[in-house]
């Protein structure tokens, strides 16, 4: 009943059967508890372990981050509904939904625009090879205005979503710009080529079973 | 003298011991210049050389005795000198072998008596006398120490005022003089010698890069690494090599001789083996004595280059000489004020002069590279200029071979249209100190990042770089000097796909400019590329082929991606093009692929102007590709494919090819599409193949003659009438095209184009008007038109291709008495003329052809030829030319003018009758009918039958007739029948079978053939029975 309801939901380009199977693949590895759908989400740990594993980030902030995106309610775990929805987007998604995702990721304090202060914050690992703190912190702060020079149009100072698209869609590199928050290329011509669910399935089987971090990435690699 | 000769000394392996001074270089060096300081003594200070030495210097010398003359007292095996001291002692005294001298008068002496043996004597005494220093002024002098020599010496003028002291101390002091001189000299020669070392060779190489390409200026053609991989130590040889000393190879082609495999080792550079074979491997033996750097090597081989490079080294020496001198004085200063201050260190300051002079060995030629990039900082703004006007300059090789270009030819003007872009042209880094742009700190920063930010920082830096206008140069020339490409390339080798593509989408706007396409090349970014072709993802292999169509504009470049096997992945982009119906992509990382074939196509065009990449892309299955790519409708598509197509269309394969592909219909069908550069390449292409007869008519059958002549009207547009004319010309080589032509009222406006054109559309114009006169309707048509008198306008032209076809076009209107008529008017025969004194043989057998109508159809033309001064001398003296053409046109103008008793009888008092004899011998069938037409009329002068038999032609003639040409044997059966009017002559052809083959001829349809042959046939047998009359009566 759920997945009949469910799948309607979700990018026409999903098709039923890999609704169906992203929703299994859900329980799988969230581990099906009770009878009672709904309840059970997965947690911030086990959605990390995913992220890492199968869609190869690496940045925590980041990654709390998009699990804050997947998580529409703000209840601290990821739903059945929001697993799909989100990994739709994920695999599948259009140009507008995932800049949409990515503008959701960047964006924190739910105002509306990306700030100053909110690019720092993601661009501050950004820099190896910097001697001291105090030059680091010079550097990533003229990056930060070199980022805003390039996407602030309106001059306010702060990323509007119009400016992100506009910056987007004059230049795709920009999609990810503060930060990986999509799957790899890799992975995404992988999904792209091959059966998608069947793979992710078996990656997850892996991962769950062996519960090495390293195994679901290495094997979905491997195809 | 002391110092020096110790330190010779030492350097000899005998050492102190046994006292014999090495036969080396070095030491010869000494030895001249201490003669030359004796022979000098005498004349210089006449005084001093009367100076009696405290001991004789005494060794065992070679001379004899009776070499002495005047001056001294010899017997068998003594002689004295008449000079002798205050004690009556002779000052040389010789009883064999062994000599004593005692004054450098006698020493002088002694050397020019000993003549060429001076140096051996010389060396003998050096040898003897370990300190001759000691000898000639007292132990006092020689055994004390440097500094107190002057002190020494005051002491010695205070205690006795005597002249001889006085004398002794000018001594010492000239000695020391000779010793410095000595040092000095000596350290010349050392730093001649140091040997090369890895980083001088790529230095000269570099610097001779820089001032190679085509041009006259240049220095040499070419000059390469055999290799391209380089060893940490910075050679090239492979390591079984290096062994020996070998750095590497290069090839180097100068100007005037064949290509030169060079060797540079430590000892030198010399000429080696050569490549063997087309696997690369080198001849590592030396073939020519070894030179001490690659400079003097071409100096020695090529003159070109020693010319050219005189004229860069004299602006350089000017410049350089003077600083290097003064180094040197302030060195040698140096070094003497160190000898005297400390002979016993004498071993340390040597190394640090050979130190000192490595680093000047050095400096030279780097200071001459600021100063030469100094030069073209200048001329820069006329190089872009030139590279703009590349594109025109190309086309200009491939469109003025005229049809009777060769294979061999085709090659040349191929091999000159490769290297359009000069190799050569130099850096300008920008100077440490100019004033530089706020670009060039902005781009800095955003470098800084690339280099040492993660992925996010390097996108964002990517992105932003891609801000600046990177179509301007300076902003090209900042990534670079900053560092920039080198990150920019090592980005293309990690595995970030979005890093990847933000690199390439840099160096794909940068690479427009020349010099930043040879940094890259020069960094490796080929092969990456080249690699990249092989991805996943699309979008970056698009961007990969863009780049490498912008990159490979020059040679090396274009060798480089051959040679990665680029070739083969770019052709593979073609074939994505095949379903054309998937939808597009939205990802970064997809795009259409169509998208990808155009810029596969793209490179492949750059990479199609070397002669090999053709060749490959052929074999990689290319052309089915390009013929389908080319049924799209794209226009951004269609220019890469046909460009390609028109650039390989230069090779007889292709041309093949595309006839099998059915590509003309295409190409006919773009002619008539809007874009003028769509339609110039398919006309350039059409121009290239319609060499071929079918593809003629392939033309004509596809409807592509009328848009042809359509485009004739757009006349602003000269590369593209450039284009549309040559491939009229090649059109209208078949009748059937030409008629059509004239039914589009083409030859009208052709005849228009006469005037205010560029030289490369006038080749084709009048090429093509040429072809069309050979028709009598045509010929009126052009004169009608006002046609003759442009085209005889041009026969005062230069540019040889041009000059073929208005002689052509002028002989084939000639042939219209009334067009005849205005050219004599005009005075085109006399300019045709002299164009048999070109140097150029087309032009020559061009002019020579064209004059046989003009002297036909000419009024009174045994008057008109008369009257050109010298004309009938010049014309005979063609006659010993080598070339085949130049003499069948010759022998065919000399046919018509011996038409005229008067000119037959100027042209064999100047000597026909030997010449054409001469040539007789001959298997060229054209030549040969010329030939025995121009016999059979220059026999009807005076004696010429006789003298034609006397030089032997008769015999070879015969022969002629066992050609398989009818022309020839109707020509040779004339020229038999007039020869066979002088009884000799018919013995010969008797005996060399003539009768029979005659025979077969009178069998012959040919009408005119038929009564020659017979004619002969009867002289011979006439003479026969007169003979026999003669013998029964």
């Amino acid at each position: 009943m759920i997945k009949s309801k469910l799948y309607l939901y979700f990018h026409f380009t999903v098709k039923r059967s890999e609704v169906e199977c992203l929703i299994r693949l859900f329980y799988s590895v969230v581990g099906k508890t009770d009878g009672k759908s709904g309840n059970t989400g997965l947690d911030h740990n086990k959605f990390r372990g995913i992220l890492h594993n199968i869609f190869g980030m690496t940045d925590d902030t980041l990654m709390d981050r998009v699990f804050s995106a997947f998580d529409k309610d703000n209840d601290n775990s990821i739903n059945v509904k929001e697993w799909v929805k989100g990994l739709s987007v994920f695999l599948r998604g259009t140009f507008e939904e995932k800049l949409k995702f990515c503008f959701e990721v960047y964006y924190l304090n739910g105002d509306g625009y990306i700030s100053r202060e909110e690019i720092f914050n993601m661009l501050k690992n950004s820099l190896y090879q910097q001697s001291s703190e105090e030059e680091n912190y010079e550097g990533v702060k003229e990056l930060v205005e070199i980022a805003l020079k390039k996407m602030d149009y309106d001059n306010d100072g702060k990323v509007s979503f119009a400016d992100f698209e506009k910056a987007v869609r004059e230049d795709r590199l920009l999609l990810e710009v503060f930060g990986p928050c999509l799957p790899t290329a890799q992975v995404y011509y992988k999904c792209q080529k091959l059966n998608l669910m069947r793979e992710l399935f078996l990656c997850m089987c892996v991962y769950k079973i062996s519960g090495d971090q390293t195994q679901g990435s290495y094997i979905l690699g491997k195809h | 003298m002391g110092v020096a000769l110790t330190r010779s000394a030492q350097w000899t392996a005998a050492g102190y011991g046994t006292g014999t001074l090495e036969i080396t270089p070095l030491n010869e060096e000494i030895l001249k210049e201490i003669i030359v300081f004796v022979e000098h003594f005498i004349y210089k200070y006449p005084q001093e050389a009367k100076f009696v030495f405290v001991e004789p210097l005494e060794w065992n010398t070679d001379l004899k005795p009776s070499a002495f003359q005047s001056g001294y007292f010899f017997s068998e095996t003594t002689v004295e000198s008449q000079e002798v001291d205050k004690n009556g002692q002779p000052l040389l005294f010789l009883s064999v072998p062994k000599i004593k001298v005692r004054s450098f008068g006698q020493l002088a002496c002694l050397l020019s008596i000993a003549k060429d043996t001076k140096l051996k004597e010389a060396q003998a005494c050096i040898e003897g006398n370990r300190d001759p220093v000691v000898k000639i002024l007292g132990s006092e002098f020689g055994e004390m120490k440097e500094d107190s020599i002057a002190l020494n010496i005051l002491n010695k003028i205070k205690a006795d005022d005597d002249h001889e002291n006085e004398i002794k101390m000018k001594i010492a002091i000239l000695l020391k003089e000779l010793d410095l001189h000595l040092l000095n000299h000596t350290l010349k020669y050392i730093s001649l010698q140091i040997s090369l070392n890895p980083v001088t060779v790529k230095k000269d190489i570099e610097l001779l890069q820089s001032f190679s390409g085509k041009g006259e200026k240049t220095v040499l053609e070419s000059i390469e690494y055999t290799s391209d991989y380089e060893f940490s130590n910075g050679c090239r040889a492979p390591p079984w090599r290096q062994i020996h000393g070998e750095m590497c190879y290069v090839l180097v082609k100068p100007h005037d001789v064949e290509v030169l495999c060079i060797t540079c080792s430590t000892e030198g550079v010399f000429l080696n083996g050569g490549k063997t074979d087309d696997e690369g491997d080198i001849d590592y033996e030396r073939k020519s004595e070894v030179y001490k750097d690659l400079v003097t090597l071409l100096k020695e081989k090529s003159a070109i280059f020693s010319e050219n490079m005189s004229k860069q080294e004299f602006t350089f020496n000017e410049e350089q000489k003077n600083p290097i001198e003064e180094k040197q004085i302030k060195e040698k200063e140096a070094v003497s004020g160190k000898v005297i201050t400390s002979s016993d260190r004498p071993k340390k300051n040597e190394i640090s002069f050979v130190k000192t002079h490595m680093a000047k060995r050095l400096e030279p030629s780097l200071n001459w590279r600021t100063k030469v990039d100094f030069k073209i900082h200048k001329s820069s703004a006329k190089d872009s200029q030139e590279e703009k006007h590349g594109r025109l300059e190309k086309t200009r090789p491939s469109l003025s071979h005229g049809k009777t270009v060769d294979k061999t030819e085709e090659t040349i003007s191929e091999s000159s249209s490769e290297s359009e872009e000069d190799e050569g042209q130099p850096d300008h880094r920008q100077e440490a100190n100019a004033d530089l742009p706020s670009e060039y700190w902005q781009i800095q920063k955003l470098v800084k990042y690339l280099k040492g930010g993660n992925q996010t920082a390097t996108v964002i830096a990517l992105c932003s770089m891609k801000d600046f206008n990177l179509a301007q140069e300076t902003c090209q020339l900042a990534i670079r000097d900053v560092g920039g490409l080198e990150v920019l390339i090592n980005l293309l080798d990690t595995d970030e796909v979005k890093c990847k593509i933000g690199s390439l989408k840099i160096l794909k706007e940068i690479s427009h400019n020349p010099q930043i396409r040879r940094n890259i090349v020069d960094l490796g970014g080929l092969p990456i590329m080249v690699s990249i072709l092989d991805s996943s993802y699309k979008s970056l292999k698009c961007l990969a082929a863009e780049t490498i169509a912008n990159v490979a504009k020059f040679k090396r470049a274009r060798r480089a991606v051959r040679q990665h096997g680029g070739i083969n992945k770019l052709v593979a982009l073609l074939d994505c093009a095949q379903n054309s119906t998937e939808p597009a992509q939205s990802s970064l990382y997809e795009t259409r692929d169509v998208e990808v074939a155009r810029c596969g196509a793209l490179a492949l065009w750059s990479c199609s102007k070397s002669h090999s990449n053709k060749e490959a892309i052929r074999k990689a299955g290319g052309i089915p590709l390009l013929a389908q790519l080319l049924k799209t409708s794209h226009e951004n598509m269609l220019i890469p494919v046909v460009g390609t197509l028109q650039e390989c269309a230069s090779e007889e394969n292709y041309r093949a090819a595309i006839k099998a592909e059915k590509i003309i219909e295409n190409l006919v069908k773009n002619l008539n599409s809007e874009n003028e550069q769509l339609q110039e390449h398919c006309a350039m292409a059409i121009y290239q193949c319609a060499e071929d007869e079918e593809t003629r008519d392939l033309v004509r059958l596809h409807g592509g003659l009328k848009p042809l002549a359509n485009l004739l009207n757009n006349t602003k547009n000269k590369e593209l009438l450039a284009a549309v004319t040559g491939a009229i010309w090649k059109c209208s080589i078949s009748k059937e095209n030409v008629i059509k032509f004239r039914e589009y009222k083409a030859i009208e406006t052709l005849v228009g184009l006469l005037t205010d054109q560029p030289e490369e559309v006038l080749v084709n114009v009048v090429g093509a008007l040429g072809e069309c006169c050979q028709e009598h309707e045509n010929r009126v048509i052009v004169r009608r038109c006002g046609g003759i008198q442009p085209l005889v306008n041009l026969l005062v032209g230069i540019n040889h291709a041009l000059l073929v076809n208005v002689t052509k076009a002028v002989g084939a209107c000639a042939v219209e008495p009334e067009s005849m008529a205005i050219i004599d008017r005009l005075d085109g025969v006399r300019l045709l003329w002299s164009l048999l004194k070109n140097p150029h043989p087309d032009v020559k057998a061009s002019a020579a052809w064209a004059l046989c109508p003009c002297i036909e159809n000419a009024k009174d033309a045994g008057e008109m030829v008369r009257s050109f001064v010298g004309g009938l001398e010049l014309v005979v003296n063609l006659l010993k030319s080598d070339n085949k053409e130049v003499l069948a046109s010759v022998c065919a103008a000399i046919t018509n003018i011996a038409k005229d008793q008067e000119n037959l009888a100027v042209i064999t008092d100047h000597g026909v009758v030997p010449l054409l004899s001469k040539l007789a011998n001959t298997n060229n069938d054209k030549l040969r009918r010329h030939l025995a037409e121009a016999v059979s009329r220059c026999c009807m002068w005076g004696r010429n039958r006789v003298a034609f038999g006397e030089h032997r032609a008769v015999a070879p003639l015969v022969r002629y007739l066992k050609s398989n040409d009818t022309n020839v044997h109707r020509a040779t059966a004339q020229a038999l029948y007039q020869l066979s009017e002088d009884a000799d002559n018919c013995i010969t052809m008797h005996e060399n079978g003539a009768v029979k083959l005659l025979l077969d001829m009178v069998g012959s349809p040919d009408q005119e053939l038929q009564e020659a042959a017979a004619g002969c046939i009867s002289n011979i047998r006439r003479l026969a029975l007169a003979t026999e009359k003669a013998r029964y009566s």
